[in-house]
């Protein structure tokens, strides 16, 4: 089991978190002619490394903030979690 | 090659079973092949196997990082079904089927197919009218399917919970009696052994280091045995093609995701068919050898992993003691995990790709297994005659982009709760 710290509330049991999967996707800005190929590589594409991956956790049970986690996806080792306002 | 047959088997029961003859070579990879196929799984063997059947291409290497049968063939829940409401998966998955109910006898090779039907529970009338709709889809197609009131669910399925105040009581179910299960290695040995005496070289323990591209033409590979010439590449490596896609520079519209199933201890014959339970993450048959063999959700966040956590064993469990109570009275024999090839809509690619004479079989999810001989058929149509055949047509990578996706269950694209 996955031991997350919340920066918000500190570590907790991976049993009170959501994913939300990759979190350096960003949508593409309002109110402009967005192209076929940047809402693909929004809503579709995905390079979902072997190793360091950012991705988003949503501590559902608990703050219910959304923060970003730097996890590896082969031993599960996680580096570091910060606030989305928190640049990587 | 020696034909495996009743007679073989006495005959080599004379000499201790020392004399049989090695199912498939070991060769050392040669310089240039006419088509190099990069995964040494179900998917690829099958891919070099009608290669060399139907397009008679012998001149061909299937590259293994480890051992044929290692991977997803050797660690799936052996389901084969055609249980679709599209048309392109359905027809895709019915070709699979007469396939499969032939495999034996073609591959001279017991695969054991047995078609014990599959029960996709229903628990509300919306639910019952949903399956009616998919079941009427499936019988346009030729599939049988069978819509099962509550009474004829527990006729099939007596150890159920059939109570009513439980949190999904079981309306009823819709059925597919020519589904089933096959021994999964033996499919992975099968496809390895003939295509192996038809000439095609199997190569394992050989890792995939990178690709050699020259004006937009795939021209070779870079491998940890060597590097190797070939005009046309396939990729049929399920649960590591992000791995091969960054070294060819693409992202794909694929997460790769973590899969646990388990075991219980054998017991006596006590399920026929395979059952599934929705509403539980749940899904469970039983053995030749008497375990129940069961599986359920992903672990819900990228993995490479091939092994699991518990709390996605336990949660999957739950699911299957609310739906089997008999099931806690049970010890757990082993758990395990393979890495799927999570596609944004649930369905699989089979296409060309923006390199020439780079093809790609990807996006499996949860349903690899029952597709490998339709899966290997049109990818070898593709690769031998440089075009998608009319039965992955709509397998395409472009869907994406293009809107016209295969969303079976319409459950969008975060693939780890799909």
């Amino acid at each position: 089991m996955l031991n997350i710290k919340c920066p918000y509330c500190g570590d907790r049991s991976q049993k009170e978190f959501a994913y939300g999967g990759d979190g350096t996707i960003t949508r593409p800005k309002l109110n402009q002619e967005i192209s076929d190929e940047a809402w693909d590589n929004f809503v579709y594409l995905r390079k979902s490394p072997r190793g360091k991956h950012i991705e988003l956790w949503h501590h559902i049970a608990g703050c219910r903030q959304w923060f970003k986690v730097e996890r590896d996806t082969t031993t599960h080792e996680i580096f570091r979690t910060f606030k989305p306002e928190e640049e990587f | 090659m020696q034909k495996y047959s009743v007679f073989s088997l006495i005959k080599n029961a004379f000499s201790n079973h020392e004399k049989w003859d090695l199912a498939w070579k070991d060769p050392t990879p040669k310089k240039e092949y006419d088509v190099v196929i990069i995964g040494g799984g179900g998917h690829g063997l099958a891919t070099a196997y009608y290669l060399a059947k139907e397009h008679q291409i012998t001149n061909v290497a299937v590259i293994e990082k480890g051992w044929i049968g290692g991977g997803n063939i050797g660690r799936n829940t052996t389901i084969i079904r055609s249980n679709f409401m599209y048309d392109d998966n359905a027809r895709f998955n019915e070709f699979g089927m007469n396939l499969w109910r032939n495999m034996s006898q073609e591959l001279n090779f017991n695969v054991m197919f047995s078609p014990r039907g599959i029960i996709n529970l229903a628990h509300s009338d919306a639910q019952m009218n949903a399956y009616a709709r998919r079941g009427n889809s499936m019988r346009l197609n030729g599939i049988d399917a069978v819509l099962l009131n509550r009474e004829e669910v527990k006729k099939i399925i007596p150890m159920a919970d059939f109570s009513e105040d439980v949190r999904y009581p079981i309306f009823g179910g819709l059925a597919q009696p020519s589904a089933g299960t096959a021994r999964h290695d033996a499919v992975a040995w099968g496809y390895a052994r003939q295509a192996d005496s038809m000439g095609v070289d199997i190569i394992q323990n050989c890792e995939v280091t990178g690709f050699d591209i020259e004006a937009g033409k795939i021209t070779g590979l870079r491998t940890s045995r060597g590097d190797i010439k070939s005009k046309k590449i396939g990729l049929c490596v399920a649960g590591s093609t992000n791995v091969l896609a960054e070294k060819l520079n693409m992202t794909l519209p694929i997460e790769t995701h973590l899969l646990q199933a388990c075991v219980s201890e054998p017991v006596k014959p006590v399920l026929d068919g395979v059952v599934t339970f929705g509403a539980g993450h749940f899904y469970i048959s039983q053995s030749d050898k008497g375990e129940m063999v069961m599986g359920g959700d992903l672990d819900g966040y990228n993995s490479y992993a091939q092994k699991g956590n518990l709390p996605t064993i336990q949660h999957v469990l739950t699911g299957g003691v609310a739906l089997f109570p008999f099931l806690s009275r049970l010890k757990m024999l082993r758990t395990w995990g393979g890495i799927m090839d999570m596609s944004m809509d649930g369905s699989p690619i089979i296409d060309k790709t923006h390199i020439d004479g780079l093809y790609l079989n990807c996006g499996w999810c949860y349903g690899g297994f029952k597709s490998v001989p339709s899966s290997g058929w049109t990818f070898a149509h593709t690769i031998a005659q440089d075009r998608v055949h009319e039965l992955n047509e709509g397998f395409s990578l472009n869907r994406f982009s293009k809107g016209y996706l295969l969303d079976e269950k319409g459950l969008g694209t975060k693939t780890w709760i799909s």
